[in-house]
């Protein structure tokens, strides 16, 4: 087996979930300027809400095909997940939209504490494993090998960034985003009204986090009150790598991420003769994060941004 | 305040914190005794991270890997794993030394940082220390992984030890009575430096760059130095109470130094009244015993209510916590006790 490939494939499947949570950061600091530190945790809402559904089905004695189940369990969770994103941009954002940053940021991180043991109080401390209703059955690709699940995952995460690209590209809708995330008072005086923008940019994120919990869910066979910190950090990571604000950056620094990710890890031990192991895999992203941004500290795709007083 | 009853305050409250671990340890049991010793030392790490956040307006999320590096130097230099025992008034300047050298490590790179990006750096910076404590028990054993290092020396003074309880004039002196009065003592050191920092020329400079780094810098500071010496002081604070954790609790593990502690010490600081020293003490105080509180209050009134548990009490406890800091947030966003300067601030931008 060829291993540099594997690794590459691997990274890929992992960047492209990656890409899609750090779209839910990028739009939202494009067009507020903060940190959501409550993205990670939508994200585990998602994956719990599917899991809870499809074994509620499978448990009803619904025999359906895996992946019939696993759209059920979205079309529940996607909802679920919007409403969420909807009520932490009204609780936790909308009221200290003109304090200082720092305030905000202490509103999410206080948010994401309470999602994360509402998550132990409904769902418990241990993991939950996927339902086995998902073959993984395997594809050879010049001597690596990849799960049709695998290529599920990248395929569908393609097509999503290519839509949420279209709608901020083409529409109505995305040319208020658009506006409003270069200068919202000016929006507003257009027209635009920057509230209802600002809710449906919190509720897009959410739904593409719903699925890429969903992915992670399927893709490690589990789910964990937890999942959403290591996660939504490391979306946040790509996020700033590809130039925070930039939905291409974003996508581009997901993926970059997920195959730097684990070619290290796949590397590590024979560059270092043994010394390091694979599971110093969590420190790639942010050594990679810190040498970015000592060298271009706007992110490959972002812009340069005089200093502002 | 006139000098007279500027210092009755003073002596009042010197005789309440001299007696205070007698007084909770009769009344309340020393396992507050403990949580008292524990406050302080969170006063300590607010306060040094106040250098960093509240005086040079740096936001820095990855804070306890200061105080990991500081307790860390203390467990290595001072218990049966390397079979060194140094003193403690060697190894705890030691342990600060270090702290401070990653505070420059951390400094050095970040110095065109600002906001969030400094924020995100800062974050990975913590996380990265903490996988290698946990990681770092192979090929060589340095800091035994994820099961910590156990045994850690109690300060020593000459032959007095503080981990065993002794009898003073027919009182019982615990360990947690002899730490209290140690850390109170460097607490109030911690205090006048963070005081003397506040108003000297190095103090004004922080404020001076926070508000307007290019005005700052037009008027001749050299921004890199001032950054540089924040960040180096407010881990040295970190440092010293990394040591003092250490060998008070005789066990570390890196999951004593997880990204959650740093955002604890934050929401002190900024819960308090980030750049306000008596707020952000305060912050600490209250951080630290209302959860304590609450669990000690949680299980019983379940109880007494419904009958039996109906919410596991560390769940509760930890729910309640991230909802008062929503809604603290959201009510006084500037903080408990926020400086003159910054509720002025505040005020304005509420009129808009």
């Amino acid at each position: 087996m060829d291993i540099f490939l594997q690794q590459i494939l691997n990274g890929l499947v992992l960047g492209s979930i990656y890409a899609l949570i750090a779209l839910g950061y990028t739009m939202v600091y494009g067009i507020m300027g903060l940190i959501n530190f409550a993205h990670g945790e939508v994200v585990m809402f998602g994956a719990m809400v599917t899991i809870t559904v499809i074994s509620l089905l499978t448990s009803a004695g619904v025999a359906l095909p895996g992946p019939v189940l696993v759209l059920i369990g979205l079309l529940v969770a996607i909802p679920a997940c919007m409403l969420l994103g909807f009520v932490i941009e009204r609780v936790a954002y909308r009221p200290l939209r003109n304090a200082p940053k720092l305030a905000p940021l202490i509103t999410a991180i206080g948010l994401s504490i309470v999602l994360q043991q509402a998550a132990i109080l409904i769902w418990g401390r241990n993991y939950i494993p996927f339902p086995p209703i998902l073959d993984h059955e395997t594809i050879d690709v010049f001597g690596a090998t990849i799960t049709q699940l695998q290529v599920g995952i990248v395929v569908l995460c393609i097509s999503l960034m290519v839509g949420l690209l279209v709608v901020v590209e083409k529409t109505k809708l995305g040319r208020a985003m658009r506006a409003t995330s270069q200068n919202p008072a000016v929006a507003g005086l257009m027209g635009v009204n920057v509230n209802t923008i600002i809710s449906a940019t919190f509720v897009i994120g959410s739904a593409l986090g719903a699925i890429a919990g969903v992915m992670v869910a399927t893709n490690y066979d589990q789910a964990h009150y937890y999942m959403g910190f290591m996660i939504g950090l490391k979306a946040f990571t790509a996020a700033v790598l590809g130039g925070i604000g930039n939905l291409g950056g974003a996508v581009a620094g997901g993926i970059l991420l997920g195959i730097i990710e684990s070619l290290g890890a796949g590397y590590i031990g024979d560059l270092t003769g043994g010394f390091l192991g694979s599971h110093y895999q969590d420190i790639f992203a942010f050594m990679v994060l810190i040498a970015v941004l000592i060298f271009r500290p706007s992110g490959l795709l972002g812009e340069k941004m005089a200093d502002r007083a | 305040m006139n000098a007279n009853k500027k210092l009755g305050v003073f002596i009042a409250s010197a005789i309440v914190l001299a007696v205070l671990p007698f007084v909770v340890g009769s009344t309340l049991g020393n396992s507050w005794v403990r949580t008292i010793d524990f406050a302080l030392l969170y006063v300590m790490l607010a306060l040094g991270l106040n250098i960093v956040v509240g005086f040079a307006g740096l936001l820095d999320l990855g804070f306890i890997a200061f105080y990991a590096v500081g307790a860390y130097t203390f467990a290595l230099l001072g218990s049966p794993h390397f079979d060194i025992h140094l003193p403690f008034y060697i190894s705890i300047p030691l342990g600060a030394l270090c702290a401070a050298l990653f505070g420059l490590l951390l400094g050095t790179p970040v110095l065109k940082l600002k906001g969030d990006y400094l924020a995100i750096v800062t974050l990975g910076f913590g996380e990265i220390i903490r996988i290698f404590m946990n990681n770092l028990n192979a090929p060589i054993n340095i800091t035994n992984g994820p099961q910590g290092i156990n045994l850690i020396d109690p300060i020593q003074i000459g032959g007095f030890s503080m981990g065993k309880t002794i009898d003073v004039a027919g009182f019982a002196l615990n360990p947690v009575h002899m730490y209290y009065y140690l850390f109170l003592l460097l607490t109030v050191g911690v205090v006048i430096m963070a005081y003397r920092l506040q108003y000297s020329r190095i103090g004004r400079a922080w404020v001076a760059m926070r508000e307007d780094q290019i005005a700052a810098s037009a008027m001749g500071l050299n921004i890199r130095n001032i950054k540089l010496l924040a960040f180096a002081l407010g881990a040295l604070s970190g440092g010293v109470a990394g040591g003092l954790f250490a060998s008070f609790q005789g066990f570390i593990s890196p999951e004593s130094f997880g990204l959650l502690e740093s955002i604890m010490i934050l929401a002190m600081v900024v819960l308090g009244g980030m750049g306000h020293i008596p707020g952000v003490i305060l912050g600490a105080v209250v951080l630290t015993i209302a959860p304590e509180i609450l669990r000690d209050v949680i299980g019983p009134l379940q109880m007494h209510t419904f009958g039996r548990m109906i919410v596991d009490p560390e769940n509760a406890r930890m729910l309640l916590f991230g909802l008062a800091m929503v809604i603290m947030m959201l009510t006084r966003p500037e903080g408990m006790w926020p400086s003159k300067r910054r509720k002025a601030e505040f005020e304005d931008a509420k009129k808009g």
